[in-house]
């Protein structure tokens, strides 16, 4: 009695495990005939019902038939959840061409110059350093003056300009078109106290034959800290961080000595030229470094005119240009592209 | 500034191979642009002499001459007038290499039959050498050069291309870059001997120098040669000029160029005899005088300019140019040379003035020092003496009102500590300093430092921390991370929304633009739909560089244009842009206001031909969707769009203005044809053009609050609503807002009918209705007591009705 009532629990879960695990309406069928047909094992056992003693023949008799009935509806259960959905076969003929092109979203793009700002800034930025913005019209005073670059200095023919005439100005105090992002160090420092750490993003122009590789308007990034106890030091450590944020952590920076009126000491800053790794190509000028950026500690003549003691305050800057570093990025050989707004140029960038 | 490193090489050993002394100057300060390798390609070229020189037989024009080569005797048919018995010329031979004067290219020779003679092997002119682009003679060698010597081993050089940085004038000279390759290489420098015999008069007797203007010109420096013989250069000094780049003229003025690139001192001969009363006046030009300069032009002298005048007249421009009158010529046997110093900033205003910059002035307008001045001067007196003959008078006149002092300066350890982050010894210190030729004490740890005279730009103690820190190499400099505590930063709201924008219009589907922020008439003419444009009120540039950039826009709107006429082609998707950029507002006596201006665009194709979607084309609602999706996102509530007229270049009957409460936000709107047909473009363009500082001062107003995900479902009823035209869509759906509030979730308009079934004048409005409480289920009942209030409402103040 006992081996026969395990028997029938042991059936009963073997067919809905096997219930369970069909797929389509055959395979439900052939658990079917294998556990309730007319060769169907519950069928043998009912068929030894006349063997069991008389007493325990209804108990035997209601435990089949419960096992039975379990089975029949975990079938119909099945046949029902599998009801609508088409054998694999069928679904296989249903096909659809995968090579077709897709329903694109129509996403819009950013100038790359505005990619190239956003990237050199957000460097920046991690490092402690506010961006601020500035005008791009501005006083003689403060694009060239009080960055001692006096009237007349020679220096001055380091930057061909941009002059507003004055009847237009509405003033006889020389106005132009900024020649750099500088005169914002100054602007800066008149409004703040120290510690400074700005980046300052922006347009700039130059009276300049326009070529391959020079534009009347381009953009620069200018970048300025003054505090107690900067140092050239700090500069060479910052500004290679920044080049191996930018260009790859495995880029070499090479510091050579440089002029800029409103710096001292002076700065130009190269990274080896990624096209050759550094044995000298046609990108490089065969030198194998690539300049990059222009810097150096803030001339205590500037620091003076807004008022910061050069005796306690040191800084640095630095100016660099974004389209400059997206050529070199991008391979890019001629910076009229960027102002040139063909579609077909700027459809390319990320 | 090229310089010769076989004339380097005389003032100071060149200890490294040339890559590393470029690599040198170019680390500390002196980049070095290029190298150039003279002699190269001179494969097989040899020094021969010329032994006899016939006339061809047939060809008048043409020489037979005889070279003599080591061991054999070679006869060249060559067109050179300049040839003489005893001449070393460079001889290139049957098989040599050089470049064909007539194609510039390279070229072997061969054996040449000229006329009937053969010619076995070429004498080389300038250009065949590659040196110049003189052809007209044979280039006769220097004496000196061996027969069969590789011309190479006589001409060869290598020449620096260097850049020399403004606050460097004392390296405009071949030995001012030799005193800093002493110093970078720690070689000792060779000045040149400047003793000559001084064998004429005491110079006092001869002539006079007087400064009235000491400001002007800090130092006169003058000597007098007399019983000069004025004639061609020797060779040596014209190769010298040539590889410079500077035309010989004649002995004594190729001395004064010499000297020039030698000591980077611009020196000027005159004319003994010419010079009226034996005086030299510096002083300022006056009206009613003129000066006729060297090359013949009569300049346009301004009062206050400064002139070198004799007893009488302007004989000089000072530091620019000579004149004609007293000019060094053919017959002139007595000579005065002067070598002075002149205030840059002068002679920069005189040379704007007269728009002439020469090789003196681009020298003396970086501020010379002048100390200097008696050095050259001796210099090229020597040069004269030994090579022009005469007499140089006893003594130099040299008047020098107010001579500098020199300055000590203080360098402390402290000091080169604060600025440079390194520690340096004293000892250190001292030794790199005096490399340069300053002079050093020492006080306790500080350096007490006089520098050298020639250095005049060197004035501060910043000054010795940068000569230190070159001359030790920005190698030896660690590299640090700043200390110190971050400053606080204030907000920058403006770049905050324009960054935040950036991304929305990308988002939205827009490609950014950048154009010139300066514009030209032509375009302004084109986007004015008015004929005559009138007086546009903008910053003009007093220098433009081009008719299309002559003045600061005053909009966007026109350059976006011209980037959509430029980009509109057929088969390419349409075109949706923005730009963000400022404008440039004039002010009074102040800079302008540069006002941040969003300006939007698109035309054409909504998608480029695809093959799952039916062609369409971008209208108004697509730049509105846009517009409605980056003000919601903004976060302000209740914009509207408010149909007006005659805006400028847009349509009076497509364009809205949008306006937030009482803030007028920007306009949008389709492009006038009028203004589309004189930009050329073909299709509609629908434009919006924002102000951001109107946009900043409404976003952040409107507070933004987030409310849980509804709990209970809503019920959508979808209702066709009969209307007048005349009605706008917005007044519609604002009825049955207001009818259906508080339980009204939302309302969409999802279908426009006009046509077939309705009163003339009416159109059929699709509304669908969303109700939801959020605190309940709403029963059907609820819903059509709203819907019927709702109807009501939409019959009372509008007059729409249910369709039938
Ligand atoms: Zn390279």
């Amino acid at each position: 009695m006992e081996a026969l009532r395990k028997e029938l629990e042991t059936l009963q879960a073997e067919a809905l495990e096997l219930v369970k695990k069909s797929v389509d309406a055959a395979q439900l069928e052939k658990v079917r005939v294998s556990f309730l047909g007319r060769k169907a094992r519950l069928t043998a056992i009912l068929r030894q019902l006349p063997t069991v003693p008389p007493e325990e023949r209804p108990v035997v008799g209601q435990l089949a038939n419960t096992v039975k009935r379990a089975i029949e509806e975990g079938i119909e259960a099945r046949r029902a959840a599998l009801g609508s959905i088409p054998s694999d076969e069928i679904l296989r003929k249903d096909q659809i061409d995968v090579t077709l092109p897709g329903r694109r979203p129509s996403l819009g793009r950013l100038h790359p110059l505005t990619q190239i700002i956003r990237e050199i800034c957000g460097v920046f930025v991690e490092m402690g350093f506010a961006v601020m913005e500035g005008p791009e019209v501005e006083w003689d005073y403060y694009n060239f003056e009080a960055l001692n670059i006096p009237e007349d200095h020679p220096a001055r023919d380091m930057w061909d300009t941009f002059w507003i005439d004055p009847a237009s100005a509405r003033t006889s105090t020389p106005m132009l078109l900024r020649t750099h992002t500088s005169p914002m160090q100054i602007r800066i420092m008149e409004q703040t106290r120290p510690p400074v750490r700005v980046v300052v993003p922006g347009k700039c122009y130059r009276y300049e034959a326009v070529d391959a590789s020079h534009e009347s308007q381009f953009d620069q990034v200018e970048g300025l800290a003054v505090d107690e106890q900067i140092t050239f030091a700090d500069l060479k450590g910052t500004l290679h961080t920044f080049a191996r944020r930018l260009f790859g952590k495995d880029r070499k920076t090479r510091f050579r000595c440089d002029y800029f009126p409103f710096v001292e000491p002076g700065v130009d800053m190269s990274i080896d030229c990624f096209l050759c790794k550094g044995t000298g190509c046609r990108l490089c000028k065969d030198t194998g470094w690539l300049e990059i950026l222009g810097a150096g500690m803030v001339h205590p003549n500037v620091l003076a005119r807004v008022g910061y003691d050069p005796a306690r305050y040191t800084g640095f800057a630095f100016g660099l240009g974004p389209a400059r570093v997206a050529m070199l990025k991008y391979g890019i050989e001629d910076i009229r592209f960027f102002h040139g707004n063909d579609l077909r140029f700027l459809r390319q960038f990320p | 500034m090229k310089v010769s490193l076989k004339w380097l090489a005389e003032y100071v050993d060149l200890v490294l191979p040339v890559k590393e002394l470029a690599h040198l100057l170019t680390m500390s300060g002196t980049e070095v642009g290029g190298i150039q390798e003279r002699g190269n390609g001179w494969t097989g070229i040899v020094v021969a002499r010329v032994e006899a020189l016939a006339r061809h037989p047939t060809a008048e024009s043409l020489t037979l001459a005889t070279v003599g080569l080591p061991g054999e005797r070679v006869t060249v048919v060559t067109g050179a007038p300049n040839l003489r018995v005893g001449n070393k010329v460079p001889y290139a031979p049957v098989g040599g290499r050089l470049t064909d004067a007539h194609t510039g290219k390279e070229a072997v020779v061969e054996v040449a039959n000229v006329r009937g003679v053969e010619s076995r092997g070429v004498l080389c002119s300038e250009k065949e050498l590659g040196l110049s682009e003189a052809h007209e003679g044979v280039l006769i060698l220097p004496a000196e050069a061996r027969v069969g010597q590789p011309l190479a081993a006589v001409l060869g050089d290598t020449v620096l291309d260097l850049e020399i940085t403004p606050n460097r004038p004392d390296c405009l000279g071949v030995l001012g870059v030799a005193r800093e390759v002493a110093a970078l290489t720690e070689q000792r420098l060779r000045v040149p001997d400047l003793a000559y015999q001084e064998a004429g008069p005491d110079v006092r007797g001869l002539a006079q120098v007087e400064i009235l203007v000491p400001g002007l010109c800090p130092r006169y420096s003058a000597s007098v040669i007399q019983g000069v013989a004025v004639g061609p250069s020797p060779s040596w000094l014209q190769a010298r000029l040539a590889a410079a780049g500077v035309r010989p003229i004649n002995n004594i003025v190729d001395i004064t160029n010499y000297v020039m690139l030698e000591y980077g001192q611009p020196l000027h001969a005159f004319d003994y005899d010419a010079l009226l009363g034996r005086r030299i006046v510096v002083r300022q030009f006056t009206s009613g005088e003129s000066l006729r300069t060297l090359d013949g032009i009569v300049r346009p002298l301004e009062p206050g300019m400064l002139v070198i005048a004799d007893a009488e007249r302007p004989a000089a421009l000072a530091g620019i140019m000579g004149g004609s009158e007293t000019e060094v010529t053919g017959r002139t046997t007595n000579v005065l040379l002067e070598s002075a110093n002149f205030d840059p900033v002068s002679i920069r205003r005189s040379c704007r003035a007269l728009r002439l910059r020469t090789e003196a002035s681009s020298r003396f307008d970086k501020g010379l020092s002048p100390a200097i001045t008696t050095l050259a001067l001796r210099r090229a007196t020597k040069l004269i003496v030994e090579s022009c003959g005469g007499r140089a008078a006893h003594g130099v006149l040299d008047v020098y009102p107010l001579p500098r002092d020199p300055i000590e300066l203080r360098l402390t350890p402290v000091e080169l500590r604060r600025v440079l982050g390194i520690e340096l010894t004293p000892a250190e210190t001292r030794s790199v300093l005096s490399r340069l030729g300053c002079v050093c004490r020492e006080d306790g740890r500080a350096l007490l430092v006089t520098s050298p005279e020639h250095r005049s730009d060197i004035r501060i103690p910043a000054d010795l921390v940068e000569e230190v820190a070159r001359l030790i190499g920005y190698d030896r400099i660690p590299e640090t991370t700043m200390a110190g505590h971050l400053p606080e930063h204030a907000p920058q709201p403006m770049r905050g929304l324009i960054e935040r924008l950036k991304d929305l219009l990308s988002g939205c589907g827009l490609q950014e633009v950048i154009t010139y922020s300066l514009v030209g008439r032509l375009l302004l003419g084109k986007t004015h739909p008015e004929a005559e444009p009138g007086p546009i009120d903008a910053l003009r540039l007093a220098n433009p560089m081009t008719p299309d950039q002559e003045m600061l826009r005053t909009s966007l709107l026109p350059s976006l244009l011209e980037c959509v006429a430029t980009n509109l082609r057929p088969d390419e998707p349409g075109l949706c842009l923005f730009e963000i950029g400022c404008v440039y507002l004039p002010r009074e006596a102040e800079l302008p206001e540069e006002r941040e201006i969003l300006v939007m665009a698109m035309a054409g194709p909504r998608w480029q031909r695809q093959w799952n979607e039916a062609p369409a084309e971008l209208d108004f609602y697509d730049l509105k969707g846009a517009v409605e999706e980056v003000l919601a996102r903004l976060n302000l509530q209740g914009t509207r769009f408010n149909r007006i007229a005659e805006q400028g270049l847009f349509h009076p009957g497509r364009t809205a203005a949008i306006d937030w409460k009482d803030v007028r936000l920007g306009l949008m709107g389709e492009l006038h044809p009028a203004v589309a047909r004189n930009c050329e473009i073909r299709v509609p363009v629908f434009l919006a053009e924002f102000d951001l500082e109107q946009l900043l001062n409404a976003v952040g107003v409107d507070f933004l609050r987030i409310e849980p995900p509804p709990r209970f479902p809503a019920v959508r009823r979808d209702l066709a609503l009969v209307v007048e035209e005349r009605v706008p869509a917005s007044e519609l759906l604002e009825v049955i807002r207001q009818a259906g509030a508080p339980l009204l979730a939302g309302v969409e308009l999802f279908d426009l009918f006009r046509g077939h079934g309705l009163p003339p004048g009416h159109k059929s409005c699709g509304v669908a209705l969303i109700f939801r409480s959020p605190e309940r289920t709403l029963t059907d009942a609820e819903v059509a007591d709203i819907e019927a209030h709702i109807l009501e409402q939409l019959g009372a103040v509008i007059g729409a009705r249910l369709r039938g």
